[in-house]
């Protein structure tokens, strides 16, 4: 106590002795002692160095995409409940959800004055498709007629022969197959607009990036491993708008740095609290805390190339290993409540789930139940008693050793065989043997949504061959239900039938789900209205000076 | 002493030739593809990834690729990162920084280590000299991450007498805490040093001659004990220069200082073996040279060593 009286003094003397010197960093902290609701408070959040180059269509991970987020305005966005609302689009009108007519609205501009039209949206989507650009979200394109032609290796066709401008502000869409959640997916960020300058020099644009959305890039604003700095774009008139004066990404190589700078409100916004912090964040930080589920969830997947999970046998060990593990225990031991037992293949925050499929009973815990299943499946093709089987996981960052020790324990316990956990130093090689077929044993999978769909938790994942399916899973009988889902000419018409299909998952197993992902965050005593979105990302426009 | 310097900068060619080679194999023989690494857990588009293959040379054999490497260094053109940003800028915006931090960490050292070094030399056995020894036996035993926590916690957080992390333009006020931190290790051996050095020259028989000659204490302290007692201290700080900023990748981490060390963990674990080589080699002929420098320093400090021939 005696401690904490001169702490604070010195504190004081500190900050005065900051204001005096004008070290501030960068002025980036500005008088924020005013009334609630101050916009005049540029808000510190934390952030990554992107990956690539900041092309909306090159981006796919964090680092990038919240930038682009914020910068960026598409057809549609989504609210924080992750219901699309139209941003420049006037309408999106779909017949047979294969023909779609998109109008937009007039007068729409970049930062730098060019107009947005519809041969903007036309050429951006298709520089994205385009193979010789060699942009990494390429494939969100798929399913405009025409992909395959302009992403096949080496291919000189530029431009897909689904899409259409009709006028200045019309364009026409043609899908290779019926979709009705297509729409909904228009608000992930490779389907923005970027100007016609970005087309020609993409690398020049990637290090400073005109966009049309709530915010853009303060001159000079990405200062490479150190910070990106964002302020508002008075233009702007959709639905996000800025409500501060402006969003400054503080890159940080590790979280726990991260954490002490919010502590001492050297940072404003912390959107994940690191592991070391989960057990005294809440008293670290007092009501300034957030724990909201968000679209993604974990799973652990079961490659039915290996034949001790192929067949009829398969199915019974995968329903076995499904039931001998305790979800809530581990959600409440492990992650102190930051996850929710999952209940289907989906997240909770998205329009369309439920927690009573049918067959979801294969996800509570019943160990009696799972050694009987398992006492059937060597019925019929006996276990190796001296095989092991192994969870893979990468050990480099995400926090799954803990987890992972202890669904092995859990199953060493309820069915008797050998169980271990099976460490790769790097995420890359990880997804290394998953993409290259070279599995031994299961691996942990996660799926975070790029756009608020059940589709988007199914199809990439099951569907016969798709690009994200480690587990190899090829079932003709869910891969109809998926398409008749695609084919439904209304979202909750759709949803039902994704829901059907999920029962055919929650029989065969081919990926045990295991939680739904909660975001856990924190915040200053410098701010406030802070609320995350559907997809765990703060809601940084949003958010004010006290 | 012409030709001399004029040699070991000729050495300095193979340690360069060795040095890449070796490094570029070891991050060329780093499991996984890095180019997969980059569409995450997203599907990989086949052609795409093809194409950033081709990009980054990373579809030729390990010969091609290295050799490829050592003509974009002598045409003074690194090539990109994977963010598309020359190697050559990168290379000008950590390196300053980290240089900034070390030359920090090693006055630190050097200054403290000397002067507490000194004092605890001359009053050999008292009580400075025991607390002194206990505490840089403290320091020695704890492990510099812990040391870096436990410093940021108190004096960044609960004092607030400092910003837990650097700011954005890691100016020398902010690394002061980083600096002490990275420095603490070494000021321990150089305190050790220093007293041990110190203590055995106060017996020397020109000690005891030049007080015999009626010398002031001062002037026999300065000159005769301190200046021969900083040779083998010379030679630990300046190979310590190399290994500070090489050295500094867990305090940069723990203090978020954009440096070399944060590039080039970023770079490792991405699987950028242009970039982590190109700060690697930086890194090497930081090390030799700083060790040449070393090696002049003594001619000046020792009178009695000459580089001729």
């Amino acid at each position: 106590m005696r401690f904490s009286r001169t702490s604070k003094a010195l504190g004081m003397m500190a900050i005065a002795a900051l204001a005096l010197t004008g070290c501030g960093g960068g002025g980036a902290t500005s008088g924020s002692t005013n009334a609630a609701g101050n916009s005049s408070k540029v808000i510190l959040a934390d952030g990554s160095e992107p990956q690539r180059p900041l092309m909306p269509a090159d981006t796919n991970e964090v680092g990038g995409g919240k930038v682009i987020e914020l910068m960026f305005a598409g057809l549609v966005s989504y609210d924080p409940s992750g219901k699309p609302v139209n941003e420049l689009a006037e309408s999106i009108e779909g017949k047979d959800a294969q023909h779609y007519t998109i109008k937009l609205k007039k007068d729409q501009k970049f930062t730098n004055g060019e107009a947005i039209t519809a041969k903007t949206f036309v050429d951006s989507w298709n520089f994205g498709a385009a193979a010789k650009n060699a942009q990494l979200s390429g494939a969100f394109f798929e399913s405009i007629k025409g992909y395959d032609e302009a992403s096949a290796e080496g291919s000189k066709v530029e431009t897909m022969s689904g899409l259409k401008v009709v006028d200045d502000l019309t364009f026409t869409v043609e899908l290779k197959q019926p979709e009705s959640d297509w729409p909904l997916r228009l608000g992930y960020s490779a389907f923005v607009p970027v100007p016609s300058g970005a087309l020609k020099d993409p690398k020049g644009f990637g290090e400073k990036p005109v966009g049309n959305g709530p915010y853009k890039m303060a001159d000079g604003g990405w200062q490479h491993n150190v910070q990106i700095q964002l302020v508002p774009n008075p233009e702007y008139n959709g639905p996000r708008k800025a409500k501060n004066a402006g969003v400054t990404f503080k890159i940080f190589q590790n979280d726990d740095a991260a954490y002490q700078d919010l502590l001492s409100n050297n940072l404003d916004v912390l959107q994940t609290i690191p592991t070391s912090a989960l057990k005294n964040f809440k008293s670290d930080l007092g009501d300034r805390t957030i724990d909201k589920p968000y679209a993604g969830n974990q799973t652990i997947a079961l490659p039915e190339y290996l034949p001790e999970w192929s067949g009829e046998a398969g199915k019974l060990r995968r329903q076995a290993i499904s039931m001998a593990m305790n979800r809530e225990e581990i959600t409440k031991v492990i992650f102190n409540g930051a996850r929710k037992p999952a209940k289907d293949f989906t997240a909770p925050v998205l329009d369309g789930y439920s927690d009573s499929i049918k067959g979801s009973e294969n996800l509570n815990f019943d160990a009696a139940k799972a050694k009987d299943l398992w006492a059937k499946a060597d019925a019929i093709q006996k276990w190796d008693a001296n095989k092991t089987f192994t969870i893979a996981y990468n050990a480099d960052k995400g926090g799954h050793k803990a987890w992972v020790e202890a669904v092995v324990n859990q199953l060493k316990n309820n069915l008797g065989i050998k169980v271990e956990g099976k460490p790769y130093a790097t995420f890359k090689e990880a997804r290394n043997d998953a993409t290259a077929k070279t599995l031994t044993g299961s691996i942990r999978a996660g799926w975070q949504a790029d756009y608020p769909s059940l589709y988007n938790f199914l199809g990439p994942i099951y569907k016969t061959g798709a690009g994200s399916n480690d587990a190899q899973y090829a079932n003709p009988e869910f891969d109809k239900a998926i398409s008749d889902g695609l084919k439904a000419s209304s979202v909750s018409e759709g949803n039902a039938a994704m829901n059907k299909a999920q029962e055919i998952l929650l029989q065969d197993l081919p990926a045990i789900p295991l939680w739904y992902q909660v975001s856990q965050g924190g915040w200053s005593d410098q701010v406030t209205n802070v609320d995350y979105a559907w997809n765990g990302v703060p809601l940084y426009y949003n958010i004010t000076g006290k | 002493m012409a030709w001399y310097i004029l040699r070991r900068f000729l050495q300095l060619v193979p340690v360069f030739l060795g040095a890449t080679l070796l490094v570029y194999f070891l991050v060329f023989s780093l499991p996984g593809d890095p180019i997969v690494a980059l569409f995450g857990d997203k599907p990989v588009n086949e052609a795409v990834a093809a194409q950033l293959r081709a990009q980054y040379n990373l579809d030729q054999p390990f010969w091609i690729q290295y050799l490829l490497y050592l003509k974009s260094i002598f045409t003074f053109d690194l090539g990109l990162d994977f963010t598309g940003r020359e190697i050559a800028t990168v290379l000008g915006e950590v390196f300053p920084v980290t240089a900034r931090l070390a030359v920090m960490a090693l006055i630190f050292e050097a200054v403290f280590g000397i002067v507490f070094g000194l004092i605890a030399g001359l009053r050999k056995g008292k009580l400075f000299d025991a607390t002194v020894l206990v505490a840089s036996l403290i320091v020695i035993g704890i492990p510099i991450f812990v040391l870096g926590f436990l410093l940021q916690f108190f004096i960044g957080v609960q004092l607030g007498w400092a910003k837990p992390t650097v700011s954005s333009a890691a100016t020398v006020q902010d690394l002061i805490l980083p600096a002490m931190v990275l420095g603490l290790g070494s000021f321990a051996y150089v305190l050790r040093l220093t007293r041990t050095s110190v203590i055995e020259n106060m017996s020397a028989d020109y000690v005891r001659t030049a007080t015999a000659k009626g010398l002031s204490r001062g002037r026999v302290v300065r000159v005769h004990i301190l200046r021969n007692s900083l040779i083998p201290v010379v030679t630990f700080l300046g190979a310590d220069l190399g290994s500070l900023m090489g050295g500094a990748i867990v305090t940069e981490g723990i203090f978020n200082v954009p440096g070399v060390g944060n590039r080039l963990y970023r770079a490792v674990t991405s699987g950028e073996g242009p970039t982590v080589v190109s700060i690697v080699t930086v890194l090497v002929l930081i090390y030799c040279v700083s060790n040449l420098l070393v090696d002049l320093l003594y001619a000046w400090l020792d009178p009695r060593i000459r580089y001729d021939s």
